[in-house]
């Protein structure tokens, strides 16, 4: 996985709450079986008309933020599926990180495991930040993980907080399954342990 | 000298049980169960294949197709399309390989992973299941830990048998007192996630309890546990009781002879301490329950049947211009009575609602009537099982002297992946889970409702209080 640091970037606006899984990545692209190729498609029915133009209005398709690689999105974001399409799509069309009040469990996992930084930040600062990118002179964002911090376009430092644990993989590009098996010896032990306290599981 | 135990809650036991390690707030738990699919497995198989690496325990992973089949009698040899095909043949070959249990299309216990998990007895009290798929929830029914993951985990379980997880809070759900007529599982879990919001359970694993819980039957409780998604939370508990046991005795998987004794003794045992703690809890009062439908495109927009498409300015915040929006989308004006809303289709079928019993609930309804001219009326059976039961117990023969369409086993219209799908401005009564925009189709619209409600709504066609009928 590649490793996030800092990245700055235009960040797109989209206050809607619940983003869910279907909007994200309709169903009929879930038929693939590669991560790679999804970004086109991603937010497909709000991005086209059903001719496949594109819909002028839409926020992604406007030539500003067609370059995005954050969004600020609404409370709930994620909700729906646990398909990792979602954040294979985001990764594909250009996207590092979320900014949002809440996500959904599963979709908010998915994003750390493909090198996709979401942010949950407060009602308050989630308002500054929509603004912020609203406006294109505004809206580039610099994200600082190591040092926790969004940077706006003033300058101004905003702090987040994030999972040590996620932050260290994200910062190195780890792969957990390799992390993992270096518990081996303990997943073996605890697994003989297990077997013998239920036989029938 | 007394000793303290700390009171843990039934979900603070399992998680002790399969806790490995733990460094920080981040831990290693152990997995007892993996279902696989085809749509969120391809990917993590490949990452075997490319690390070299092997199915860790293929033993306790259970493979079938469901999303992607399709429900017409001609499924093996017409797939919908190409990639369907190769998603399909994919999985397949995977299951092969690398040696895990398979259900393939065309064998009989085939059906929605969600489904057959508990028909054949791989579900079971205590234990952790994951799938790449959210309504994993459904195991909960059991007081299993069952949650959705992503294909990344998928792959990470395949190889490891084990999840990398930060502990949920605890919430808890008491559902007391006794259900109306006409109300069911359904009703009861649509208007938890209308009262709490789709994100009221986000960082949560939900206990459902109290009589009206117990009340019902292990098909009902899978209905209720499957949406504790749909409420946001990571997963859906109802302790296991006499219920249970009976359910899952003589399962083909199900502990036999001296270990089901050693199993039902342990099983006993998972129920919530009298004095556990829960960071949230819910009440509800199952007389204030009534036969509920969707009516936007979030499982939140829960009404009464009785009730009128409510206005955007009867909410506040962001929700206002998601009201809009979704009214927009589906067509309805503010103050219209949910029971003048004329449907085009009805789908009845999904993990939520695609056992026998919601078939039963069917038949009552329409055994005698026909479905109204012009409506398109689908029932999928949740698997080749619950089908073969309908035919036998002649619902199969009530539903189609009726006018319904009875088709193959699989998700089908739930989530439209395979040619079951809605037109654009189509509108469907649907026992599925999920009214999301497009859910079932670009442009479709979604009314979310119990297997009761969805049958009187194709006698009707229009949405129908089942009170009347």
């Amino acid at each position: 996985m590649e490793k996030f640091n800092i990245i700055e970037g235009i960040a797109a606006p989209m206050p809607l709450i619940n983003i869910d899984t279907d909007m994200l990545i309709p169903k009929q692209f879930l038929k693939t079986i590669k991560r790679t190729g999804l970004g086109e498609n991603l937010f497909f029915e709000m991005r086209y008309d059903q001719n496949g133009n594109e819909i002028k209005d839409f926020i992604l398709n406007k030539d500003h933020y067609s370059k995005a690689s954050i969004i600020v999105g609404g409370a709930n974001f994620g909700c729906g599926s646990s398909r990792e399409h979602a954040p294979w799509a985001l990764k594909d069309f250009g996207i590092k990180c979320i900014i949002s009040t809440s996500f959904a469990d599963i979709f908010f996992n998915n994003c750390f495991k493909n090198g996709i930084l979401p942010i949950i930040v407060s009602e308050d600062l989630h308002q500054i930040l929509l603004q912020d990118a609203e406006i294109e002179t505004t809206s580039i964002m610099k994200i600082d993980l190591e040092n926790q911090k969004i940077v706006r376009k003033n300058g101004d430092q905003l702090d987040f907080e994030v999972d040590e644990f996620k932050k260290y993989c994200l910062l190195n590009g780890l792969d957990d399954i390799g992390l993992t098996l270096k518990s081996a010896d303990k997943i073996s032990s605890f697994e003989k342990e297990y077997s013998d306290k239920f036989s029938w599981s | 000298m007394k000793i303290m135990v700390k009171s843990r809650t039934l979900y603070d036991k399992i998680w002790d049980n399969h806790l490995i390690q733990s460094e920080n707030d981040t831990s290693l738990i152990y997995i007892d169960r993996h279902l696989v699919h085809e749509v969120t497995s391809p990917q993590a198989f490949e990452g075997l294949r490319e690390a070299g690496r092997k199915v860790r325990a293929p033993n306790k992973t259970i493979a079938v197709p469901d999303h992607n089949v399709a429900t017409t009698s001609d499924r093996l040899t017409n797939f919908g399309s190409e990639e369907g095909r190769i998603q399909l043949e994919t999985l397949d070959r995977n299951a092969r390989d690398f040696g895990i249990h398979y259900y393939a299309v065309d064998d009989i216990r085939q059906g929605i992973v969600h489904i057959i998990g508990p028909e054949q007895g791989w579900t079971l009290p205590g234990m952790t299941i994951v799938c790449g798929d959210s309504h994993t929830a459904t195991h909960g029914a059991f007081g299993a830990l069952a949650h959705g993951i992503g294909t990344s985990e998928v792959e990470h379980v395949l190889a490891t048998q084990t999840l990398i997880q930060q502990k949920s809070k605890n919430m808890k759900v008491e559902v007391s007192g006794e259900l109306g007529i006409g109300v069911t599982a359904k009703d009861i879990t649509l208007t938890i996630i209308g009262k709490t919001g789709t994100a009221g359970g986000t960082g949560h694993v939900i206990e459902y309890c109290g009589n009206a819980i117990e009340s019902l039957s292990m098909e009902g409780r899978m209905t209720v546990c499957n949406m504790a998604i749909e409420g946001g939370a990571r997963a859906g508990l109802i302790a296991p009781d006499q219920k249970t046991l009976d359910y899952l005795k003589g399962r083909p998987n199900s502990p036999k002879g001296e270990k089901w004794d050693k199993a039902i003794k342990f099983w006993k045992t998972l129920f919530s301490d009298p004095d556990a703690y829960f960071d949230k809890e819910i009440f509800l009062k199952a007389e204030d329950i009534a036969p509920v439908v969707t009516w936007g495109t979030s499982p939140e927009d829960v009404l009464p049947i009785t009730d009128l498409v409510p206005s955007p300015d009867n909410f506040q915040g962001s929700k206002v211009e998601a009201a809009k929006r979704s009214l927009e989308y589906m067509g309805l004006r503010p103050g219209q009575k949910l029971q003048d809303i004329e449907v085009d289709a009805v789908f009845i079928g999904s993990c939520t609602n695609g056992r026998i019993e919601d078939l039963r609930e069917v038949e009552k309804i329409v055994k005698g009537k026909k479905v109204k001219s012009g409506i398109r009326a689908m029932v999928v059976p949740g698997s080749g099982l619950v089908k073969k039961q309908a035919e036998e117990e002649g619902i199969a023969n009530s539903l189609k002297e009726a006018g319904f369409d009875w088709r193959m086993p699989g998700c089908s219209m739930c989530l439209a992946m395979n040619p079951d799908q809605l037109l654009p401005e189509e509108r469907c009564a649907a026992t599925s889970n999920r009214n999301f925009e497009g859910r079932q189709g670009r442009g479709g619209r979604t009314h979310l409702m119990s297997p009761a409600m969805a049958a009187a709504a194709a006698i009707t066609g229009r949405l129908t209080d089942v009170r009347d009928i």
